[in-house]
């Protein structure tokens, strides 16, 4: 991406343009706005382009984790890095009443994702005040993100509406909204997983190790193969820890996201057997399974 | 019935034996971003489907669902439906119909697409409008066994509108009448002749099968008449917009100013269309002052300054200039030999999309590229039936209407007429009170009659009008329901302020209406006019230094605030006569009430038409409290201490 602009602009030119674009438009308009980050390699990306998108200021908002307290070790180490060499502010919030309660993904199932993630996103915009945040989802993630605005208006209680959409014409996005409502702003909404890893490797963009294989111990469970990563995994009966070389495809939490056997060690490797895999990455989430639209449900609740 | 046509990009082989090698060509690819038009019965979502399906970007477990999902819900028996991958949305599936805008991505080796999957029915003409607005081509949908119908009119029309180059006619189900070249043939001959009518110059005309996959990814042999493209091949061929936008003159909006110390001042924005370099000589728009590009900035991949030699139409990138001049947000930087027009009166072809229908004469936020200004719409010229393209007189435009309209911007804003140049002809209208996107529009030209009245400098000043009579002009607006009191304590006002020396004029509603504005009626566009005139002649009573009195009900927010606008900050005083319905309409000192009840009058406030109470007036009169004379005297006190 670092060679002189040529007449004809790749498709990873002209996303970095829009996503750059777009995260200015919120910058001019909004009056507080805040970036989601998740510590993921979406949020890298996202976290690169912003970076671009403001230079030689820093991107003038800061980043907001909403922390389950159930990520990878190696995501919290990388975290505060990340905002380090960007030069912003990093907020944590973590949703206090899931921590008194110790809701965790092993004993409460749905309840974790919702407490710690969904209720614990809506309680940092209010607590700060936020009026817009940027998601680094992708539209071709998840079907009802495919029809979700780059610009996503929800109501003071955070809610989506599906059925009533701002229309969203050109580049021309509008950030109008009364008084406690807000703005999910969605950059990369035309970046497919493809793009997001070949501009990571064009860049030189640091993601977490996970994302790359190596010998790690692991259980298998449910279908999925989950990473012992510390020492609050419960075992169940008959289940050793068992060392395989693995890598991630998505990170979250990690008593809930899955790994697949891989040997590959660099990027190249990584997005080669992306390519030739058979099954698309949200699989590896178990949020997802519960029922078809069940991404639509959650996000209308308030889920980003 | 043929054989499923196996997908051609084996791109496999390539990332198998050699990533890199693969990675360096899809680096290169370029993007074409099209739009799908065309109903269900059409079999677009079908058609999209295959398309992703035959490029592989469906993965085993999309298709295991996807199987799952065509035996429950499918319209196709055992075979899988590929209409369910693309009708996302829960309501959507439920109803077997598309809604909103899609969008879908594949990748061949050519080009990476990005399809924007849009509804064809005319009540989602909006959506389909969305996606037209950024797409560099559009397939329009035909079931070969209709042929040409009202809908295929319609999307022609629109995606012509919206001014979309490529145009491809795809036949669709040629299946199902036996894969028969003059069927094919009448259909197009058919298309040519409305195409023409229209002034679409190109278009291309592919006969195909999406359910059976001929001349999708490859020619069928089941139409060997057929001597073109197949549908994909097509697609990778076709000449993007970006290039005719890289040879336009020099334009970029600015966005945001870039000044993280005192050392750079950046102005940062994404360039609509040309080139530029440093060096290069460029105009501040609107405000006319040159200067010369001093470096093009971005961040290399290491985090350090990096300046580029040159930057295109399409990329977003962070100026400096060798002077500092004035420049912000909304202006546009552009070549200094070429500049964009400025003007503030234009006519423009508007695409309403708000359940909420226009208002002619209302004050709506308008956005053209980064410049946002207050604009009102007059009265439409004519709308465009979609299905016939007849001009049709109309008062209004509802959801979905396209009309051509007057418009007139309280400021002069920058532009270039929308077919030739998208990105500085192209605005949406915004509603102030509920902030939505009420439509889309499309600038012609200017109108030259802005450019021929100039605003005549009197040597009498409105501070030396105000000044000779020792007082401060307002404009004192009285709003509440018909009945509530405002005449009455308008005039117990005036009185008093009278008697303390002061100059003043009361403007009381009826009375208006027997002169000025006998012409207008109660419908909701009247009352709009009705009060911006009143506005007009209250501000210049206001510059000749009166304190102006206004009593009418004026029922709607947007039309206060319009008045407000008018005037000079804190020169508008909002008095809102509150009283309740139910007192009024005991009151009734008109009668009025009574005959709306019974249905004689139409339209009448409070009862069949909306009134719209102040949120935050700057007076408020309780009658229910107060005397006439006492409210008169409220608000002299509330004023003094204002």
């Amino acid at each position: 991406m670092s060679e002189l602009p040529p007449s004809r602009l790749t498709h990873l030119q002209r996303l970095e343009a829009e996503s750059i674009h777009i995260m200015r438009e919120i910058a001019a308009q909004a009056e507080k706005p805040v970036m989601l980050y998740s510590v993921g390699k979406d949020s890298a990306a996202m976290l690169h382009v912003a970076k671009k998108a403001f230079f030689p200021s820093p991107p003038p908002f800061p980043l907001l984790h909403v922390d389950t307290t159930w990520k990878f070790k190696a995501m919290y180490d990388l975290r505060e890095k990340a905002a380090q060499d960007a030069g912003m502010e990093l907020l944590v919030h973590k949703n206090p009443e899931a921590e008194a309660q110790g809701i965790n993904p092993f004993d409460h199932g749905g309840l974790h994702t919702d407490m710690w993630k969904t209720e614990g996103l809506k309680q940092a915009l209010d607590k700060y005040g936020f009026d817009a945040a940027f998601g680094g989802a992708r539209r071709d993630e998840e079907k009802s993100r495919a029809k979700e605005r780059v610009f996503s208006f929800r109501s003071a209680d955070h809610r989506w509406d599906p059925k009533n959409q701002r229309p969203e014409l050109w580049n021309l996005y509008n950030a109008k909204k009364a008084k406690g409502e807000s703005l999910r702003v969605f950059p990369m909404s035309n970046w497919t997983e493809l793009d997001i890893w070949q501009y990571i490797q064009l860049e030189n963009i640091e993601i977490v190790p996970l994302y790359f294989a190596a010998p790690r111990p692991t259980v298998e469970r449910d279908g999925m193969l989950l990473m012992v990563d510390d020492e609050r995994f419960v075992l169940r009966d008959g289940e050793t820890p068992e060392m395989r070389s693995i890598r991630f495809r998505t990170l979250g939490c990690y008593p809930l996201t899955g790994a697949v056997e891989s040997e590959a060690t660099n990027l190249s490797q990584v997005i080669q057997e992306m390519l030739l895999t058979t099954t698309s990455e949200r699989q590896g989430r178990a949020i997802d399974h519960d029922a078809s639209a069940s991404m639509e449900k959650k996000k209308q609740e308030g889920y980003f | 019935m043929s054989d499923p046509t196996p997908p051609i990009y084996e791109t496999e082989a390539l990332i198998g034996e050699d990533i890199d090698a693969y990675l360096e060509l899809h680096q290169h690819k370029s993007m074409l971003r099209f739009i799908t038009c065309g109903s269900v019965d059409d079999g677009k979502s079908t058609l999209i489907g295959r398309l992703l399906y035959d490029s592989k970007m469906i993965f085993e477990d999309q298709l295991a669902s996807l199987e799952a999902d065509s035996k429950k819900l499918g319209t196709q028996g055992q075979e899988i439906d590929f209409a369910l991958l693309v009708d996302g949305l829960a309501a959507e599936r439920e109803q077997g119909i598309t809604i909103d805008v899609a969008y879908r991505f594949f990748a061949t080796e050519k080009r990476k697409f990005i399809v924007a999957d849009t509804p064809g029915h005319e009540q989602y003409t909006r959506n389909m409008v969305t996606g037209a607005s950024t797409a560099d081509l559009a397939v329009i949908l035909i079931d070969a066994r209709q042929g040409i119908l009202t809908q295929t009119r319609r999307h022609s029309y629109l995606v012509h509108l919206l001014g979309i180059q490529h145009i491809v006619l795809a036949v669709n189900k040629m299946d199902l009448v036996d894969y028969d070249q003059a069927r094919f043939d009448e259909i197009v001959g058919q298309y040519r002749e409305f195409a023409d009518g229209l002034g679409m110059k190109h278009f291309t005309a592919i006969p195909l099968s999406g359910l059976a996959g001929d001349n999708v990814t490859q020619n069928s042999d089941n139409m060997a008449w057929y001597q073109g493209s197949a549908l994909l091949p097509h697609l990778e061929s076709v000449e993007l917009q970006q290039e005719a936008a890289q040879a336009a003159s020099f334009a970029m909006p600015v966005q945001w100013v870039n000044r993280p110390n005192l050392d750079f001042r950046g102005f940062s924005g994404l360039i609509a269309t040309g080139r530029v370099a440093p060096g290069d000589g460029v105009r501040v728009v609107p405000s006319g002052k040159n200067a010369r590009v001093k470096s093009i900035v971005t961040m290399a991949s290491d985090g350090s300054m990096q300046k580029l030699d040159e930057a295109v139409a399409g990329q977003s990138v962070t100026l400096t200039l060798d002077t500092e001049i004035d420049c912000s947000r909304g202006d546009i930087i552009a070549t200094a030999d070429n500049p964009p027009a400025v003007a503030d009166r234009f006519e423009a072809t508007l695409i309403w999309m708000d359940e909420e229908a226009l208002l002619p004469g209302r004050s709506y936020e308008m956005k053209i590229g980064t410049q946002t200004v207050a604009a009102s719409v007059q009265k439409p010229k004519y709308q465009v039936n979609v299905n016939t393209m007849e001009h049709l007189a109309t008062k209004t435009l509802e959801l979905n209407a396209i009309g051509v309209v007057e418009i007139a911007t309280t400021q002069k804003i920058s532009f270039a007429p929308y077919a030739e140049n998208r990105a500085l002809g192209s605005f949406v209208l915004i509603d102030k009170m509920s902030n939505a996107t009420v439509a889309a529009g499309l600038l012609h030209f200017s109108l030259r009659r802005a450019d021929n009245i100039h605003w005549q400098a009197t040597d009498i000043d409105r501070d030396a009008h105000a000044q000779l009579k020792n007082q401060k002009p307002l404009l004192l607006w009285f709003t509440g329901l018909s009945g509530s009191g405002k005449s009455t304590i308008a005039n117990e006002l005036e009185k008093l302020l009278h008697t303390m020396n002061r100059h003043t004029f009361l403007l009381d509603g009826d009375n208006v209406r027997h002169g000025l504005n006998k012409d207008l009626g109660f419908t909701d566009a009247d009352r709009v006019e009705n009060i911006r005139r009143i506005g007009e002649v209250s501000k210049l009573m206001v510059d000749a230094g009166l304190i102006v009195l206004s009593a009418f009900i004026s029922p709607f927010r947007a039309e206060r605030d319009m008045v407000r606008e008018m005037l000079p900050e804190g020169e508008f005083i909002e008095i809102f006569v509150d009283t309740p319905l139910e007192v009024v309409e005991e009151r009734d000192v008109k009668g009025l009430y009574k005959k709306a009840r019974a249905g004689e009058l139409k339209n009448f406030t409070g009862i069949d038409s909306p009134y719209e109470p102040p949120l935050n007036p700057d007076i408020r009169v309780n009658t229910t409290q107060m005397s006439a004379q006492e409210a008169a005297q409220h608000i002299v006190t509330q004023l003094l201490g204002l």
